[in-house]
């Protein structure tokens, strides 16, 4: 899809997450809006999906996991404005009886979502687990993964990371979300992940990394990162990004990690983001 | 005069075993996933046999539980396979978020289970993973008795559309469940009728009853036995149904007291048909280094600790 249009939905996507934690004074708008343009990219331009008919065994398509769950209004938007549901539903986000659970679940069979996460570290597992089906099913599909920074602390991630390469699964694509913040301060400060890049590739892993607000580098390196599938290894791009990215009070602080603007900080975050798409 | 009986001698890790390779073999969407215990589990058949649906994942349950859930997408039947300690607690945040509250179709298989893994100790003995699997929504909790339920049990649960958690256990116990019994999940078996006591046990301690049983008899007590393999969904109708006959119960399971089967029971008859009842468990402890067998009677889940409490519980009736 062309730049200019993937940088009006992320705009569009921007304003639904201000506007959906505000609404409720509750959930995660700094990694959301960070995360805002690569799962515009992949959704918009990369990903073979079927949105109009979403089935749980996704045969032949292309599957997202989304493994920092926390950051599912910008999912949520982004399965809107895809077509898996109506946009006006982005209205009933954490309110009582939704389908769009405060973290991703499958419990009201919300189409576009095939795992519930929100406890961190294991959306890595379940996508290798995907990975493997695929392989048995004959399906050349790619299972894509979406990991918080801070999240790469949990144990469990390593494990996968692991199995991974000693198993050789190569049709995984996963990416970072390397904002540098988590909810106590910098990722730096509370536990520091030390040379990431080299950690990976200690893991045996295809390491890539880009400008995560860069619609044109995050289209160039997810095709790279496609043709380099099928390999023999498993392949991670390590997403620079900014928390916060396109409301200037917000961008590049922690504090935003999972507090909701209230109506005047709504109003100024709005108009800010350009409506291109019709709000909900 | 009670008559079981006994078709040899055998674990129910090995019912677990070809009961694998068998639905291995008959539904090729059933795949497995092992922890590095393929041996201790006798994954090795299904591993052989089944090589390309086989998977080693090493020592890394929190990956193998993740990976099962992550399997379902796209239509596999994954059959983890660990100890039980390793199964649930280890590993209960993964089930719980992935497996149970996500509804996926993975069957959960647990061995070594309770006091009866012997020798290597407390750290491994699991003795609250019934009461763990239990609590989940949307979790099938079934704990075969012997090796041919383990087997039957194994095979009826790839039918069955949903999270399943299926213990089992070391030890070599007797075989009396016939090899071309139908395993119903959910459905309990009258092993032996009776009108003075219902004894309802799970596991190994449906052996430790029937033995039980049989002392009582030589009292002149009458004694219903109810093998209850599967504890969640409970076979209500069954509890109440005996009861109804006998008026006390005794509940008899490797597991701790709290949480166990016989909680579930003690529900189903306080809200329907409030009858005396004694539970046959272990007291809230850790257990300890030791055989099997003197594991069980040390921490009373052995056949005199059955037959005292049938002993006081019909005379808390009167």
């Amino acid at each position: 899809m062309d730049t200019i249009e993937l940088q009006k939905i992320a705009s569009q996507v921007r304003r639904d997450i201000v506007r959906m934690v505000s609404a409720v004074n509750s959930g995660h708008p700094g990694g959301s809006l960070g995360c805002t343009d690569f799962l515009t990219v992949l959704y918009f331009d990369q990903m073979n999906h079927n949105a109009a008919n979403f089935t749980m065994n996704a045969i032949n398509e292309d599957v997202f996991y989304l493994s920092n769950g926390h950051i599912s209004p910008v999912w949520y938007s982004v399965l809107a404005r895809s077509g898996y549901f109506p946009a006006a539903e982005l209205g009933t986000f954490r309110k009582l009886s939704t389908r769009l659970q405060g973290h991703p679940s499958t419990d009201k069979n919300l189409p576009g979502i095939r795992m519930a996460s929100g406890s961190l570290g294991q959306g890595l597992s379940n996508a290798l687990g995907t990975c493997q089906t695929k392989k048995l099913n004959g399906d050349k599909s790619i299972v894509y993964t979406l990991h918080g920074d801070g999240e790469l602390q949990e144990g469990q991630i390593w494990e996968a990371a692991m199995y991974a390469s000693a198993n050789k699964v190569d049709n995984i694509i996963s990416t970072i979300d390397y904002n540098g913040r988590q909810i106590d301060g910098d990722v730096e400060d509370v536990l520091s992940l030390g040379n990431l890049s080299q950690k990976w590739q200690a893991f045996g892993w295809e390491v890539l990394s880009v400008d995560g607000h860069n619609i044109d580098e995050l289209k160039a390196i997810l095709s790279k990162a496609r043709t380099m599938t099928g390999n023999g290894k498993p392949i991670v791009i390590i997403m620079k990004t900014e928390m916060g990215q396109g409301v200037d009070y917000m961008v590049g602080s922690h504090k935003w990690h999972g507090v909701a603007p209230n109506a005047q900080q709504l109003e100024i975050a709005l108009n800010q983001l350009e409506e291109t798409l019709g709000d909900y | 005069m009670i008559e079981i009986e006994v078709l040899g001698n055998k674990d129910t890790r090995s019912g677990f075993g070809e009961g694998l390779l068998e639905v291995g073999k008959k539904n090729k969407d059933v795949v497995a996933l092992c922890a590095d215990l393929t041996g201790s589990l006798k994954m090795d058949a299904f591993q052989k046999e089944c090589s390309d649906r086989f998977f080693q994942v090493g020592i890394a349950e929190a990956n193998m539980i993740g990976m099962a859930a992550g399997m379902t997408v796209g239509g596999k039947i994954p059959y983890t396979g660990t100890f039980a300690n390793f199964s649930t607690g280890r590993v209960y945040d993964q089930i719980r978020q992935a497996i149970a509250y996500s509804k996926k179709n993975v069957k959960i298989c647990a061995s070594h289970a309770g006091l009866t893994l012997g020798e290597d100790g407390a750290t491994h003995q699991i003795l609250e993973d019934i009461g763990m699997m239990k609590m989940l929504p949307n979790m099938t909790v079934i704990v075969p008795c012997d090796f041919n339920q383990t087997k039957q049990a194994t095979i009826a649960i790839a039918d069955h559309k949903g999270p399943v958690y299926l213990r089992f256990g070391r030890p070599v116990m007797p075989i009396f469940v016939k090899p071309d019994a139908q395993f119903v999940i959910g459905k309990a078996d009258t092993i032996i009728e009776g009108s003075d006591v219902t004894i309802i046990a799970c596991g190994h301690l449906v052996w430790k009853s029937i033995e039980a049983a049989k002392v009582l008899e030589a009292q002149g007590i009458s004694v219903e036995l109810i093998n209850m393999h599967t504890i969640k969904p409970l076979d209500k109708e069954a509890i109440l149904k005996s009861v109804a006959k006998t008026r006390c119960v005794v509940t008899a399971e490797e597991h701790m007291i709290n949480g166990g089967l016989g909680d579930s029971v003690a529900q189903v008859l306080i809200q329907n048909d409030l009858v005396p009842q004694e539970f046959v468990g272990v007291n809230d402890s850790f257990g300890e280094s030791g055989t099997p067998m003197e594991l069980m009677t040390k921490y009373g889940i052995d056949t005199q600790n059955v037959v005292d409490a049938a002993l006081k519980v019909i005379q808390r009736k009167k």
